[in-house]
């Protein structure tokens, strides 16, 4: 049983909103650069919500039930329309088709919050299950240690990410230990228990790097943002990426967009 | 690095030994676990999505479910027995006791009577009272606090282990397990003769027939009963099933869940005292069913938690547990089932327990791993939800404020302006950052470098050129 419940058959189609994520927007101007580049690459009309900011998850996870609710409204208002949602990232999917739902359990405008949950995806969920789109071209050639997020979890985008990852010309994925493990992030619980997430982190970059992979992958930047940020205050120079990069920049090098 | 939670606190100052202890056993039972139900069942997840089922149903018509009960272990020769709380129930026993002219009693492991605190009270009363489980009878000898509810002594290792006994006198240092098991053994053999009254808990309740399952790796349970004449089992009432069809289910996942066995070595089904034609048994046997708050939990939006069937693999796979380690929260029950169980069976100790929802990333391997499909994140939002509204300074604690954020994120006028002028913190060392949050962050982490605005930008203008 997955943790998630994602929502069977969401709406489908080449016309969709981009979410762009709090961390994209503020961090991560690349990831979602390549995400439009390749929807626009797969014939997608790419709409971008001008209001959008965040999905409410760092006061749903904190706690704030309150403060999350006032983000998920706003969100709500931002994506009208029944198009589907695209996400470059795991967690912020799973906050609008499953953490929303929890947080307005008692509220009257559940049905809404719903209806949006009932057409949002996961990138390279949407990819592979909304497009249909099952073998990925161009060439990267690199090995890869993916970082299966937390709510990747059950899901249908880690098969999704794998998927698309194993057709990829050139590309190698590493095992490694201790994959399922958690690297620590969990939001708010990076800073209010410091000590369990830094040791949860430590693990995560010593199991991923162990297989000398040319990069480090994931689907969530907000991992990526709390064991990369270790890497890079230990001075680690291996290269990082979000999944949506790498499928570009096979685009790219095998000379498709 | 400073912190203001508990649990962080402990893990960070946990001797490195005890951490190693219970991080590499959490992580080969794991693995174990994982391994032997793919190994067995084309599905796994089908077998616990329906034993959470099972187990829902089963708390949804608790009081149905045990009435039955009750009146089939009556019928089957036993006493029953309603305990309200931890106070009933270990004055029951004792009077049990009192009224048999018993002394003394061998006890198999339960959790429920860690959790009354039966053994002091009954000792407290003049009771002697003998652990029989090998790793409760160390934690009885050491006077410690089992920090696992299925390996109770998955915090020490064997040399400390083989320390305690050469302590006690029960032989020269030797830290060989199998000598170690002799050697408890053999101490304990003659006092299952010279016990009274033998006490167990039960792992399984059918509500059809009165059967009780009991499920241990040692056969204590089993000795602990048969040599007495009288049994007593205290109860959660949540242990009940419906059916005698039910146990295959359960006893199939407990001991995939727990150990990664097949089956747990003993198996007992437990009918009732002795027949006339049965030669062997005890001759009286009580059950007594504890609520001690759980009709509270039943009546809470956290009720699934009740579905839990004590295997530990929730424990097993946690992060935080494997840093940790059980003590660390600080209630019998830890890991994410405790962290969700203990606050709500506190009663008035309820705000000294509330931080323990917080220790966790919502990693949701908790979920994952559980035989009875208990979607313990979720409960752990719940918990934190209520903490937050009754404004409770142990769970908020260390968990930055966020009101000022959600305004900012539903005003998007603000957000883009912010977005903007972000573009400083390019120029602020961030170390100096006086935020306390801030402050957690980078201590182990650097932010990544500010792109406010940067890809809605390039959206804008990227079909311009
Ligand atoms: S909550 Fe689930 S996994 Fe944890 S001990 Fe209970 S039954 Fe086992």
């Amino acid at each position: 049983m997955s943790l998630l419940h994602t929502p069977p058959n969401r709406p489908s189609g080449k016309s969709v909103q981009l979410m762009t994520t709090c961390l994209c927007d503020t961090f991560y101007a690349d990831v979602a650069q390549a995400t439009v580049e390749i929807l626009e690459y797969l014939g997608c009309d790419i709409e971008l919500p001008d209001g959008q900011t965040c999905c409410g998850q760092p006061a749903f996870n904190g706690g704030d039930w309150k403060s999350s609710r006032k983000v998920v409204r706003h969100a709500v208002k931002t994506f009208k329309g029944d198009k589907p949602v695209v996400v470059p990232s795991g967690s912020c999917a799973a906050m609008i088709f499953h953490g929303a739902l929890l947080a307005f359990e008692k509220e009257d405008d559940l049905p809404e919050v719903k209806a949006l949950g009932e057409r949002t995806w996961e990138l390279v969920d949407f990819i592979v299950n909304g497009l249909g789109v099952t073998e990925w071209p161009g060439k990267f050639d690199a090995s890869v240690s993916f970082h299966s997020s937390c709510h990747l979890r059950g899901s249908n985008s880690k098969a999704a990410v794998h998927q698309l990852m194993g057709t990829i010309d050139g590309l190698t994925t590493k095992q490694f230990d201790e994959e399922e493990q958690c690297c620590g992030f969990g939001g708010t619980f990076a800073v209010s228990f410091p000590n369990v997430s830094r040791e949860m982190g430590n693990l995560k970059v010593e199991n991923l790097i162990k297989p000398n992979p040319d990069i480090v992958a994931s689907a969530d930047m907000g991992c990526m943002m709390h064991f990369g940020g270790m890497m890079d205050k230990q001075g680690m120079t291996i290269k990082r990426m979000h999944i949506a990069q790498i499928l570009r920049d096979s685009l790219k090098n095998g000379g498709l967009i | 690095m400073k912190s203001h939670q508990a649990i962080d606190i402990t893990a960070r100052d946990l001797n490195a030994e005890i951490k190693q202890s219970t991080y590499l056993a959490s992580k080969a039972k794991t693995e174990k676990r994982k391994a032997i139900l793919e190994q067995d069942y084309q599905d796994p997840d089908k077998l616990r999505e329906i034993a959470g089922l099972i187990k829902q149903h089963t708390l949804e018509n608790l009081d149905r479910y045990l009435a039955q009960a009750e009146a089939n272990l009556i019928a089957n020769g036993s006493q029953v027995h309603f305990a309200v709380d931890g106070d009933a129930a270990n004055q029951k026993v004792l009077q049990i006791m009192q009224e048999n002219g018993a002394k003394s009693m061998v006890k198999s492991k339960s959790m429920v009577t860690e959790e009354i605190e039966m053994l002091p009270y009954l000792e407290k009363n003049g009771m002697e009272i003998v652990e029989t489980d090998l790793g409760e009878f160390i934690v009885q000898i050491d006077d410690d606090q089992p920090s696992h509810i299925v390996t109770p002594i998955i915090h020490k290792n064997r040399r400390q282990i083989a320390e305690s006994f050469e302590r006690e006198g029960l032989g020269e240092y030797n830290d060989d397990p199998e000598t170690i098991t002799r050697r408890a053994r053999a101490y304990l053999r003659q006092k299952y003769f010279d016990a009274d009254v033998g006490l167990t808990g039960a792992n399984f309740v059918s509500a059809e027939s009165g059967r009780i399952a009991i499920v241990t790796n040692e056969g204590n349970a089993r000795f602990s009963i048969a040599a007495n004449k009288i049994h007593i089992a205290v109860v959660g009432i949540e242990k009940l099933i419906p059916s005698d069809r039910d146990f295959s289910l359960f006893l199939n996942l407990i001991g995939r869940s727990a150990t990664a066995q097949q089956l747990t070595v003993y198996n007992q089904f437990i009918n009732g005292p002795r027949s006339e034609n049965q030669p062997h048994g005890p001759e009286k046997m009580h059950v007594i069913f504890l609520d001690n708050r759980r009709t509270e939990v039943l009546a809470s939006e956290c009720n699934e938690i009740l579905r839990c069937i004590r295997c530990g693999a929730c424990l097993n796979v946690c992060p935080v547990f494997r840093q940790a380690g059980g003590h660390a929260y600080r209630s019998v029950y830890p890991g994410p089932v405790g962290a969700v169980l203990s606050p709500l069976l506190a009663g008035n100790r309820y705000p000294e327990l509330a931080d323990l929802p917080k220790a966790s990333s919502l990693c949701g391997a908790c979920n994952e791993v559980c035989p009875v499909n208990i979607p313990i994140p979720e409960l752990l939002l719940r918990l934190r939800d209520r903490a937050k509204k009754e404004k409770i300074k142990k769970a908020t604690k260390g968990t930055p404020a966020l009101g000022l954020w959600a305004t900012l994120c539903s005003q998007p006028t603000m957000w883009k302006t912010a977005l903007t002028m972000g573009h400083t913190m390019n120029y602020i060392p961030t170390e100096i950052i006086p935020h306390p949050a801030a402050r957690a962050w980078q201590h182990a982490r650097k932010l990544p470098k500010f792109q406010g605005g940067e890809f809605r930008k390039w959206f804008k203008n990227r079909n311009k050129s």
